[in-house]
């Protein structure tokens, strides 16, 4: 598995706010609860085409549902609870809000 | 539209979990007919109903989440629009998740059928805060928009009436187009110049140039074929350009669902926390949703045994036994070999195998609740850790774990996974699943042999086939698929209650499939495998069968057997349970039907050591399966090679367990 933190630079300290300027982070270093809006979708195709049937598309927002560090994630987007594998998730960046 | 016809061809789409097999059901009841789309593995319902003394033909289209090349189930959707021009398509939408079902709606548009939406589960959209206008979204859209409650036949008929009008009257069909997004507009353009007139009927101009710039692999290899050279050329550098403009068109569609929505929905400003929250918490918890997943199969299991073993005892005696009397009687005057040829050959072979409907549907009508009420995404979510192992993910649990009830079903349950390469493992590995036919020869040896501990060696192989399965797993994806991984993304759909008349369609097209197959195939070889053990002389002992098993003795006595297991594990080949007749034959039992004699188990406790009762039990679990299941793996993988590395692999598999196992019970001294 990839390492996650080469997605993003510099992250701030857990429970700081993000300041004005936009962070953009591997959709699965979120934790539960927090939102994003999709910047970027790495990936061969068939999966871009699959996650952009099921609503990954740039300018989404996307909820955290459960995230325990390792294993699949859960993702709320577009009204829809998404499985989504820990690879699918590290290709995927967000603009934290 | 003004024609009038006496059948008219409604094709029925929709994306996964919006409720499209429940208006199926409801407007076919039991007209429909279950089969596959030509050429492929997919299955095709088609049913038909009458309205206002026209007869409407519906058929119901894979469950596609789009209209891209991404599956076969889309090829196929997209294929039966765009060829067998259906006189109007109605488009399942589910009113909770109006977002992104409108997403296969934006897709279908421009093409040429006329399109109804069915707005699906208004009630559930209700509870959720959504406030939806139809008429709002029927303006927006430029289609009409029925809004319905499938589960409670709420806004059926006049979903029938939207259609008897498209269908029927001077119905002008105007629908709205949703575009690309505005920084693609213009190459879009330059490919639909560049494509003109050389687009082949009867795909629309228009879809296709956007279904090249979406990169859609079939259309390009179609377009390449079409285009001279030159033109191709251009359009190749254009779209080599702009690759990323799949996500361009999959967002536009989005902009402009976006402009539906803020125009018909009123949205909750507050999300409270609902029930599949609330449900979600435990159920894919890593910890406590596994907890619940081994409760539920446990339920399933004990369930099976009390209500689905007797039952099963139940037909054997009266159904099977009952009718084998008869023929008997029926065939007193007839020559001796045809009255056995019958009896013990045709009855005592497909009677075996029809013996085991009640646990099939037992096990049929768990799963199939399970999945109406929308758990089993969740099953398959908590065990993607588990499956990621062996080169799968969590969707591949689903079909193997019906494996336990019958592999037949399991193999032909692959047909969820998306990825060929899992599909086919899940496929190789599906034999390795224990059945209840294995278990039954293992309830039925295991206490002859080992006394108290039969418990313990059931379990231990029930433990042992599935260690074999996960390393068999992991080996052939390292080295058959060279541990690739298929893509792991899938829907969580909301719980909702199970709708009876769909799990029990789904329980009565599975068990007629089951039963179709026992008519057949199963017959045939059973017939065979009859007339094997008949031959040249009348006594099994002397039979080609015993012949074949003389044959393979050699190899049977790496695990301490004779000809006679060896035998048995052949005729195993028809139903696991036969081994056990063949062993009552074999050993002086008197006969199929008449049932293993009282004393076999202790005959052949008496007979062979124990280091071999276990060596033979190892095998019976991981040898070939049934003939039905390898006729299914040669239909679902459409492949005669990968069917007999398959058999071949479990026949390599199960003789070193088997010599290996014998070889350590002799070790510490069984």
């Amino acid at each position: 598995m990839r390492n996650e933190s080469e997605m993003h630079g510099a992250t701030p300290a857990p429970g700081s706010k993000p300041g004005p300027k936009t962070e953009v982070v591997a959709l699965s270093v979120l934790h539960p609860g927090e939102r994003g809006i999709v910047a970027e979708l790495l990936g061969g195709r068939g999966v871009l085409g699959r996650m952009a049937a099921l609503g990954f598309t740039p300018g989404a927002e996307v909820t955290i549902v459960q995230n325990f560090g390792h294993g699949p994630l859960i993702v709320l987007l577009r009204d829809t609870r998404v499985a989504l594998g820990r690879g699918e998730a590290g290709k995927v960046s967000v603009i934290r809000t | 539209m003004t024609t009038k016809r006496n059948t008219i061809t409604i094709a029925l789409a929709g994306q996964p979990n919006v409720g499209k097999s429940t208006l199926f059901n409801l407007l076919t009841g039991l007209s429909q007919h279950v089969g596959n789309w030509p050429g492929k593995t997919v299955e095709q319902k088609e049913g038909t109903f009458t309205y206002n003394g026209h007869t409407y033909r519906l058929v119901d289209l894979p469950g596609t989440y789009s209209l891209t090349a991404n599956s076969a189930e889309e090829i196929i959707a997209r294929d039966f629009i765009i060829k067998e021009r259906p006189d109007v398509v109605v488009v399942v939408v589910d009113a909770a998740v109006l977002e992104r079902s409108l997403y296969l709606v934006a897709e279908l548009l421009p093409l040429p059928a006329p399109t109804i939406v069915a707005l699906n589960m208004m009630d559930v959209a209700q509870q959720e805060g959504f406030h939806i206008e139809p008429e709002v979204l029927e303006a927006a859209l430029g289609v009409k928009v029925v809004p319905m409650v499938a589960t409670r036949n709420v806004g059926v008929r006049e979903l029938v009436e939207a259609i008897d009008t498209v269908v029927h009257d001077d119905y002008v069909y105007a629908p709205k187009h949703p575009e690309v997004r505005a920084d693609h507009r213009e190459v879009l353009a330059q490919i639909e110049a560049l494509v003109e007139g050389h687009v082949p009927e009867p795909y629309p101009q228009d879809w296709m140039a956007l279904k090249l710039l979406e990169g859609d692999r079939e259309i390009t290899r179609l377009m390449q074929e079409c285009l001279p050279e030159e033109q191709w050329q251009q359009v190749h550098s254009i779209l080599r350009q702009h690759d990323d403009a799949l996500m361009a068109v999959a967002s536009g569609r989005y902009e402009w669902i976006g402009r539906m929505i803020r125009a018909a929905v009123t949205r909750p400003k507050v999300g409270q926390i609902g029930l599949t929250e609330r449900l979600d918490r435990w159920a894919t918890h890593p910890f406590w949703g596994l907890v619940l997943l081994a409760g539920i199969l446990g339920l399933i299991f004990w369930l099976t045994y009390t209500i689905g073993a007797p039952l099963q005892e139940l037909l054997d005696t009266y159904v099977v036994g009952g009718l084998a009397e008869l023929a008997r009687t029926w065939l007193a005057g007839a020559p001796a070999w045809l009255s056995d040829l019958i009896v013990d050959g045709a009855i005592g072979g497909v009677g075996a195998v029809l013996t085991f409907l009640p646990i099939l549907v037992i096990f049929f009508a768990v799963m199939g609740a399970l999945e109406d009420v929308g758990y089993m995404a969740r099953a398959a979510y908590v065990m993607d850790g588990f499956m990621h192992l062996m080169g799968l993910h969590g969707k591949s649990f689903l079909p193997l774990f019906l494996g336990f009830g019958c592999n037949v079903p399991a193999v032909l349950g692959a047909r969820v996974i998306e990825s060929r390469r899992a599909r086919l493992l899940t496929i190789f590995l599906a034999p390795l699943i224990p059945c209840t036919a294995r278990m039954a020869v293992v309830a039925f040896l295991a206490p002859a042999f080992f006394g108290s501990a039969a418990t313990l060696v059931s379990w231990g192989m029930v433990l042992l086939a599935l260690a074999v399965l996960a390393l068999s797993g992991v080996l052939i994806n390292k080295i058959v698929f060279r541990g690739q991984r298929a893509a792991f993304i899938m829907e969580l759909p909301l719980y909702h209650l199970p709708n009876g008349r769909t799990i029990g369609l789904l329980i009565w097209q599975r068990s007629l499939a089951f039963l179709k197959k026992a008519g057949t195939l199963i017959l045939v070889v059973s017939v065979v495998v009859w007339i094997l053990s008949a031959l040249p002389g009348g006594e099994i002992e002397t039979s080609f069968l015993a012949q074949i098993g003389h044959l393979l003795e050699p190899a049977g006595r790496m695990m301490g057997f004779d000809w006679r297991l060896m035998v048995a594990l052949l005729t195993g080949f028809i139903a696991k349970e036969n081994s056990i007749a063949t062993l009552g034959v074999l050993f002086g039992s008197t006969g199929l039907t008449a049932g293993e004699g009282a004393g076999l188990a202790e005959t052949l406790a008496a007979t062979f050591p124990a280091a071999t009762a276990l060596a033979f039990l190892v095998v019976q679990m991981l040898f070939i399966p049934c003939v039905a299941t390898v006729a299914v793996v040669r239909q679902e993988t459409g492949s005669w090679r990968w069917t007999f590395f398959n058999v071949g692999f479990l026949l390599l598999v199960s003789w070193a367990a088997g010599a290996g196992v014998f070889w350590l019970a002799h070790l510490v001294g069984l």
